[in-house]
């Protein structure tokens, strides 16, 4: 857009400003949200707001009437008063009054807010760069959930496609977190890898997802709707691309979602892995709490992510691993190159794009080397099977976000595509046995 | 105090009523507070340079949604590296330049108490920002993780991680040499008769930043010393896998950031409690509640560090505590602002260039002080945290305060330094510039902020257009606005009208004693203090 049209833009945002109308399709203020929290933060924000707003007219009026009327060119003559303690201790009590009756509902709020005992349903959110995984832990349903492809595609550095064209811009998801209305909803955060931040405005505040602590925030939605979200906390380059979507629905189709997603039998494999990430040793002072409602929910399922997360000690992470290699099904599907290279580039562009770009050309400045004839793609199979799973450096290990028929596909794709012409094919079952 | 001068009087025997050596090496050799001073302020004005050409990087990438300029890693070492070097090789040597120039002239001394130290403080700065600078060109690029290094995030960092560490701790030895030699400096070398409550309130607030980087500096240090042998060495400090804690560094980072904001605004308020009283022809109103009011602020300032980080999943009482610490400092904070604001009432103000940023700072670090207390809301902060609110925050307190301030002071001060007026129809073109195109440039951030865009990302949703676009448009005009600043010092120090040896009309103070430019060497013996010097007004009850 030209400079001519912001400031027109500008303009007209002045023009709105002072008719005091701040609606339109620009948000000015806090939204309201749809949880009693979120309208309870709002009030607190806005009762602060004007509280600030009533000092500031009385400061700066005063300020202002000086700076008109006690200056020289009006032949005003300087005073010679400078000090008195009766102002200095009025000054100094009657902000002090105030922010006491600031405090007093702030700190209410606050204790509902971190009050997360008899939630109706708990999932935990382990965020990773740059995806969120979520585990319905009484329901037994656990998928990833990833910025759409619509959004990956725009999003890309000159990508040509004009992000007001694509429907909610980085603000979109392929699997949506779906939670009933009116149940009071707990989320347990953790990460996997660096420090992330779960944050869907209108539910009312963030919190951050650690590696190595279980964090909670709970809500409890009031509207069906859809309410948007993204990681708040920086994570990497992928940061801005990590969104969060929240779909409130009635409970009925709330319990209708469970069973379609297979709920109640969980793929061992994917909770193993989550419990991997979840090696949480040491939590914060809200862990008594935590492990309490814990405890409770493990009953139906996810007894060896219960084990992980409470034991914390490192032989965990051992286990789990052992677990997936028993536990898992024998995947013998044998796909053809055709279906490999589709999946493995509809995989790369999500997964592997950012950094070694969508034509596999790197970005060498950064330290992303290209795939284009990379010693990796071209060399020994075995050895690019292993470092797409363990990961190397800068570069996050993939076994615990894709399954073997992904990294299959992905690890045909790179040795396939690019000018890359090794004719491997790269099946599933190769995978497995590198985990 | 007398061995101190004592000890001056002979050093400077040789060349008394000399100037200068000639050429380069001046520069580097010199002792002399005076050059130090230059130094800091010429090295200040270059980081501000850089740093602002990082700024504009990221206001260029964010002027519309979509990524069209840069690749996101490269933006946030954009994002680090503008904080870093903005912070530390901006905000703080800028106020340690003015320290330089001004404080010996305060307070009648000769110079600073330890001149070699003070040359070996400023010349690791170069050092430092140049190994700092230079990670940009190493693979894997410069720090990315931002300024506050957060680990996991920041061990992620390729061959810069070493080099930061290692910038920051060079940073931390030249800050605390310099703190050391303001404190024993103002301790020993105030002419008889000035005693501690009649300091003018720029050395007050310098001698309790002083302490502050004092106390501080060693902390970041240890923070980043563990994040180096959690790199390189297999300490898990930081790492839970290894029974350490993600969390910890936070606390200790901010132990340090705390101070160290405060580090960058006391003086700043100590600029504006010099220039407020000359501009209004009238004693600073409530000098002493000016002095206990930067202590306390000083002292809450340890005590409220994790309102930072509200949201890592502290205990209740934990987050009740540091809330309502935080909300403290509000008192003492205003107090200040009551101060200034009464020191003009019924004066007889005029509006030149210095008081014009100093009224600025007065109005728009308020607005900052604001959007502080409401973050200090924790209920609230939930939803601010790490959000464009906090970055319209800080860089409200930031830019119209500490930034505003140095300006202040460089304009105020500008005459005795050079021998000159500056152009003050060109000063108040860039006060106005400047002061419109901040606000133009950090309020819309407030809005996009509160409407859920997160900070530190390259590429937004298309709601916040419109306010990243004000802001991008706004920083292009402010930093360009810059160059007037610099137009203006240059003409100053090659010609202009001669000022006198007062300056401003009503200037108070030993430094405006002493001719314009002032001389190589100043108060070699220590001066008397006239009554009608006294800035704080004390002369009244004697």
């Amino acid at each position: 857009m030209s400079l001519i049209n912001s400031l027109r833009v500008f303009f007209a945002l002045a023009a709105t400003g002072l008719a005091g109308t701040a609606q339109a399709a620009l948000h000015f203020n806090m939204p309201v949200g749809v949880t009693e929290i979120s309208r309870e933060v709002y009030h607190l924000h806005m009762l602060i707001f004007w509280i600030c707003v009533v000092i500031g007219i009385v400061v700066f009026g005063v300020m202002i009437w000086s700076l008109v009327y006690h200056r020289k060119s009006r032949g005003h003559k300087a005073a010679q008063f400078h000090e008195s303690t009766t102002v200095e201790i009025a000054w100094t009590v009657v902000p002090f009054v105030i922010l006491i009756g600031m405090a007093i509902p702030a700190a209410g709020t606050l204790i509902k807010m971190e009050d997360t005992s008899d939630s109706d349903i708990t999932i935990k959110a382990t965020g990773y760069q740059w995806l969120w995984e979520y585990e319905y832990l009484e329901d037994g349903v656990q998928f990833y959930s990833r910025m759409d492809n619509a959004s990956n595609e725009a999003r890309q550095l000159n990508s040509g496609i004009n992000p007001a064209d694509v429907e909610n811009y980085l603000r979109d998801v392929d699997n949506r977190v779906i939670v009933p209305v009116d149940k009071k909803v707990r989320l347990l955060l953790t990460s996997n890898d660096v420090i992330h931040a779960w944050w869907v405005p209108e539910l009312g505040g963030k919190k951050d997802a650690i590696p190595g602590y279980i964090n909670e925030i709970w809500f409890r939605v009031d509207e069906v709707g859809v309410y948007r979200g993204q990681c708040a906390e920086l994570c990497g380059r992928g940061h801005a691309y990590m969104p969060i979507v929240v779909e409130a629905v009635p409970q009925a189709k709330y319990d209708a979602w469970v069973k379609e997603q297979g709920g109640g039998e969980k793929d061992a494999e994917q909770v193993a892995d989550a419990g991997d990430a979840a090696q949480a040793g040491d939590e914060t002072a809200t862990d008594a709490t935590s492990d309490d409602a814990v405890d409770s929910s493990s009953d139906q399922e996810g007894d060896s992510e219960e084990a992980s997360a409470e034991d914390g000690d490192s032989d965990s992470k051992d286990a789990s691993n052992e677990d997936s290699e028993s536990s898992e099904a024998a995947d013998t599907k044998e796909l053809n190159k055709a279906d490999l290279m589709a999946k493995g580039k509809e995989v790369y562009n999500t997964n592997c794009a950012a950094c070694h770009q969508a034509d596999g050309s790197g970005l060498e400045a950064a330290g992303f080397p290209a795939m284009k004839g990379s010693k990796v793609a071209t060399g020994p199979v075995d050895e690019h099977i292993k470092q797409t799973l363990n990961g190397q450096n800068a570069m996050p290990p993939f076994k615990g976000t894709l399954n073997d028929e992904q990294l299959a596909a992905v690890i045909t794709y790179e040795r396939n595509a690019f000018g890359n012409e090794t004719g491997d094919l790269v099946q599933p079952a190769q995978v497995k046995q590198l985990r | 105090m007398s061995n101190a001068h004592a000890a001056h009087d002979g050093h400077h025997d040789d060349h008394e009523h000399h100037g200068p050596p000639p050429g380069l090496m001046r520069w580097i050799k010199t002792t002399n507070h005076k050059d130090l001073g230059t130094l800091y302020l010429w090295f200040s004005f270059t980081m501000f340079m850089i740093g602002g050409m990082m700024a504009l990087v990221i206001r260029a990438e964010l002027f519309q949604p979509g990524l069209q300029l840069v690749d996101p890693g490269f933006f946030n070492q954009m994002t680090t590296m503008h904080a870093l070097v903005m912070i530390f090789g901006g905000v703080m040597p800028g106020f340690v330049g003015l320290a330089n120039w001004m404080i010996p002239m305060m307070i009648g001394a000769s110079d600073l108490a330890l001149p070699r130290i003070n040359n070996w403080g400023f010349w690791l700065l170069p050092f430092a920002f140049l190994l700092l600078l230079s990670t940009l060109l190493v693979p894997g690029g410069g720090p990315a993780a931002g300024w506050t290094m957060y680990p996991p995030l920041v061990l992620q960092s390729a061959d810069a991680l070493p080099m930061l560490i290692f910038a920051v701790h060079l940073m931390g030895i030249s800050s605390i040499t310099g703190a050391i030699n303001i404190v024993v400096t103002i301790l020993n070398m105030r002419t008889p008769g000035m005693t501690l409550l009649k300091m003018p309130l720029f050395v007050w607030t310098w001698l309790i930043t002083a302490y502050l980087l004092i106390a501080v500096m060693p902390v970041l240090a240890g923070a980043v010393t563990m994040l180096l042998t959690d790199s390189f060495f297999g300490t898990t400090f930081f790492n839970a896998a290894g029974g350490g804690d993600p969390v910890m560094f936070q606390h200790i980072f901010w132990f340090f950031g705390h101070p160290e904001v405060y580090i960058m605004i006391l003086p700043a308020f100590g600029i504006v409690s010099m220039i407020v009283p000359t501009f209004a022809r009238k004693h600073l109103f409530g000098y002493d509640s000016m002095v206990y009011a930067v202590a306390s602020i000083a002292f809450l300032s340890f005590i409220v560090w994790a309102h930072h980080m509200f949201t890592v999943g502290m205990p209740v009482a934990g987050e009740l505590f540091f809330m309502f610490a935080t909300m403290l400092i509000a008192v003492p904070t205003g107090v200040k602002v009551f101060n200034w604001v009464a020191t003009m009432w019924k004066g007889s103000m005029t509006f030149e260039t210095p008081m014009l940023f100093a009224i600025a700072f007065i109005f728009l670090f308020t607005i900052g002080g604001f959007s502080g207390l409401m973050l200090a809301i924790v209920p609230a902060d939930f939803q601010y945290h790490d959000t464009y609110f906090v970055v319209a925050h800080f860089h409200y307190v930031l830019v119209p305060g500490a930034v505003f301030s140095i300006m202040a002071g460089v304009y105020y001060w500008l005459p005795k330094w050079t021998g000159h007026m500056y152009n003050e129809r060109v000063g108040q073109l860039h006060f106005w510039l400047t002061t419109i195109f901040v606000n133009v440039t950090f309020f819309p951030q407030h809005f996009s902020g509160l409407a859920g865009m997160p900070r530190r990302i390259p590429d937004y949703a298309v709601q916040f257009t419109e306010f990243n676009m004000i802001s991008s448009v706004g920083a292009f005009g402010f930093g360009f606005s810059q160059l007037i600043l610099l137009y203006v010092v240059v003409s100053c120090i090659r010609g202009g009208k001669p000022a006198t040896s007062r300056v401003w009309e009503g200037a108070r103070g030993l430094e405006w004693t002493v001719a314009s430019p002032a001389p190589y060497h100043t108060f070699e013996t220590p001066p008397d203090l006239p009554d009608e010097e006294i800035t704080s007004a004390q002369e009244a009850h004697v």
